[in-house]
Order: C-alpha cells, then structure tokens, then sequence
C-alpha cells in the first residue's frame, strides 16, 4: 500500500469526527435514559393500543384534521365510546400536560412538529396569554418599533 | 430449491406480511364516524345585519368582542399589523357605490359591520395556489391554515378586504385565549369561517358569535330554506350588500329599512 500511513490517518480522522456527538455526550455526561411519559390517571383507555399510537399518533392526526377541515367529517368511534377528531378538545383532555406528555419524547428524538405554533397548548391557557396591561404594552412597543423604522 | 419453489415462497411472504399489516391496521384503529350530510348541498348559509335595529341596539363591539374572542383574534393596534374578522366602519366607507350627496343623513350616518361576505362566486378561492381556501358545498368560504403558505394573494384579490395577514406572531398579542380553538402563527393568512366549527352534520348547534351577540340585529340561516327567519327577512325588507357590480354574489346583506317607517 503506498502512503498507507496518510490513508489510515485519514480513516482514523474521520471517524473520530464522525462519532463526535457520542464522545461528546459521554464527556458530558449528557442524560440519554428514555424519556419517561406522564400518563393520565383519569382516564385507561386511548383510542387505539399503546404501541399503535407510539409509531402513528402523528398519522392519525394528520388524517383526523384533513377529515374534520376540509371534508367536515367531525366524529371517531372506538369500542363503545365517540369522540370528536380534536387534538385540544380531545387528545390534551386526557393528556392535559404538553410539556410532561408531547414534548419529553419529541425532545429527546429531536423532532420540532409544528402543531403548537398555532394550537392552543394547555400550558398555555393555565398561564393566560396577554393582559389588559400586557397588551397595551405590546401595542406600544410595535408602534415605536414602526416609528423608528420609518 | 428449483425456480417454482423459490417463487411460491416469495409470493407466500409477501401475501403474509400484507395481510398482518392489514390486520394490524385493522384492529388497532378505531372508526371514522361520517358526520358529514350528504345533503349539504342544498344549504346557502347567509346573514342578514339589520343595520337600524344595530344601530338601536347598539351591539357593534360586542358583536367584535364575542367573535375576536372566540377565534383567538389578536389585537394589534398597528393598522399595518392589524387582525380581524369583523369590524365597523361607517357608511359611506362600506358602500362607495350607493354613495350619493343626497342621501337621506339617518341613512349615511349608519355604521356598518363587515366580515367576510362568503361569496358565491369568490375571488379568493380562484386565486389560492394551494387551495387552503375554499367554497364548501354549503356556500362557507373556507380556510385551511394548515394549508396556507402565506402567499397573500387572496387578500389583493379580495375586493371587500375581509382578509388579515399575520406579519407579526399573534399569539402574544391574544387576550382571552380559548383553548378550544386554534391560533394562528406568522405568515398565515385568515378572515370568518361564519363559525363554521359550530356545524354538526350540517346543522348549526349554536348560533355564530356575532348573531348571539348582536340582539336580534343580525340574523342567519339557510337561503334556501323558505321557512328560514334570514329568507323570510330578505323577501320582505329591502336590503343591498357590497359591491354588486363585481358580481361575486355576497351571501351577508344589509338591510336598511327603518322599523318604524
């Protein structure tokens, strides 16, 4: 092999770059156990088994807002029981925590789906978004922001 | 193994992995409860506002109130920010086409409500790239913001400017969030759904908010219902709505026929 030196460098550079988030975390001793859900104690049942809404809740909701927007079809059934096709009127009843549900483990995959920009979290209305005082403050801050960029 | 059995095994397989598939699917899943009528066709959801009995009543900002609190409506003073659904303005901004000197003063002087007029024939609809907007069955011009990729077409081909963009992040800006109903983030576009979320196998389960909160001043129902309290208004009071040379049909009159006369 000529230059097997400059080769087998190579190789070793590029795997310690490779499999550097992995020395990383273990330096820092990042926490990588599985997230550990809050389930509700309320309530037994989820509308399908536990396994089926771990690979696909994301399908079902997907389908259930095509359904419920643009075909106006509102109602799902299971066993005995109807609800309405709703991720605030439905799902976050149950699981009535955002951060202690959907986030630990969208987190811990590092997936940022993108209901939350608009659907209204249960955290957020404990929290009570803008008051009178808030709100006026706002204003104020968009009309200097305005005045300064004119 | 021969060509024969090779292939009698793969096809095997393949039959095995779909049919667990299925299966799973199957059972794993509960049912989807077609609520919608077959029938909504035959409806024209339209609105009547009695701009006299408004006037009387006095209603205008709670009838905005009731609606901006319900859909999680922002309130942005900046006029370049600005958000809304329904709101007032005065005669003669509302209708420049009846606009003449002469009229009578208790006519001009009437403020207006104006919201989205659920065209029958929108503009709005034919310009969406993306088709997050659109004329369901029943006459509701629809939005899908799920959909809507901010491109604000539908606001210049609006001729009534019943459409808001959101150029700021509105939720910040929302006072009495309800939870029921989504928000919207920046870059959407959104006007009235006439509340469309209150319709249950075609069939309104409560009033919208403006008419509950108007008093009796704005009145609505199905056009093509001739027992409707809206028809029933429309063919015996007079009534215009915006802009009619444009042709796009708006379903929301005004009536302008004092009670007393």
């Amino acid at each position: 092999m000529y230059d097997g030196w400059k080769i087998i460098l190579g190789i070793i550079i590029f795997l310690v770059v490779f499999t550097i988030p992995l020395w990383l975390n273990i330096a820092n001793k990042a926490d990588t156990s599985i997230p550990e859900l809050v389930l509700p104690t309320d309530y037994k049942e989820c509308i399908a088994p536990r396994d089926y809404m771990r690979a696909y809740h994301m399908d079902i909701l997907d389908e259930w807002r095509d359904k419920v927007v643009r075909q106006d079809i509102r109602m799902f059934k299971f066993k005995d029981q109807v609800v309405e096709m709703s991720l605030t009127k439905t799902c976050m009843k149950c699981h009535d925590s955002k951060q202690n549900f959907c986030d630990r483990c969208h987190n811990y995959f590092g997936v940022k789906p993108y209901c939350w920009d608009c659907h209204v979290a249960p955290e957020e209305v404990k929290k009570k978004f803008a008051t009178r005082e808030d709100l006026n403050r706002l204003n104020e801050d968009t009309e200097n922001n305005n005045s300064v960029r004119r | 193994m021969d060509r024969r059995k090779f292939i009698y095994l793969l096809s095997g397989t393949a039959c095995l992995g779909i049919a667990g598939k299925v299966g799973f699917e199957l059972t794993a899943k509960g049912e989807i409860i077609n609520s919608a009528e077959k029938g909504l066709g035959n409806k024209r959801w339209a609105m009547a506002i009695d701009l006299f009995r408004l006037k009387k009543k006095n209603t205008y900002f709670a009838c905005i109130e009731a609606c901006h609190n319900a859909h999680n409506v922002p309130e942005i003073l900046n006029k370049k920010h600005e958000i809304k659904w329904i709101w007032r303005e005065n005669f003669k901004h509302a209708f420049i086409e009846q606009e003449h000197k002469n009229l009578p003063q208790k006519i001009t002087s009437l403020p207006v409500l104006l919201l989205c007029n659920h065209c029958n024939r929108p503009p709005c609809v034919n310009v969406c790239p993306t088709k997050a907007t659109w004329r369901r069955s029943d006459g509701i011009v629809m939005m899908d913001w799920h959909r809507c990729i901010g491109c604000r077409y539908c606001i210049a081909a609006c001729p009534y400017g019943s459409r808001s963009f959101n150029f700021i992040e509105p939720k910040p800006h929302i006072h009495n969030i309800t939870e029921d109903f989504p928000a919207r983030t920046r870059g959407v576009v959104e006007k009235c759904t006439f509340c469309a979320e209150y319709i249950v196998k075609g069939e309104y389960i409560k009033q919208p908010d403006c008419v509950a909160a108007s008093k009796g001043a704005i009145v609505f129902g199905n056009l093509n219902d001739k027992n409707s309290e809206v028809y029933k208004l429309l063919t015996t009071k007079f009534s215009i709505r915006r802009k009619p040379e444009l042709s796009t049909e708006p379903e929301v009159y005004y009536i302008i026929e004092d009670e007393e006369v």
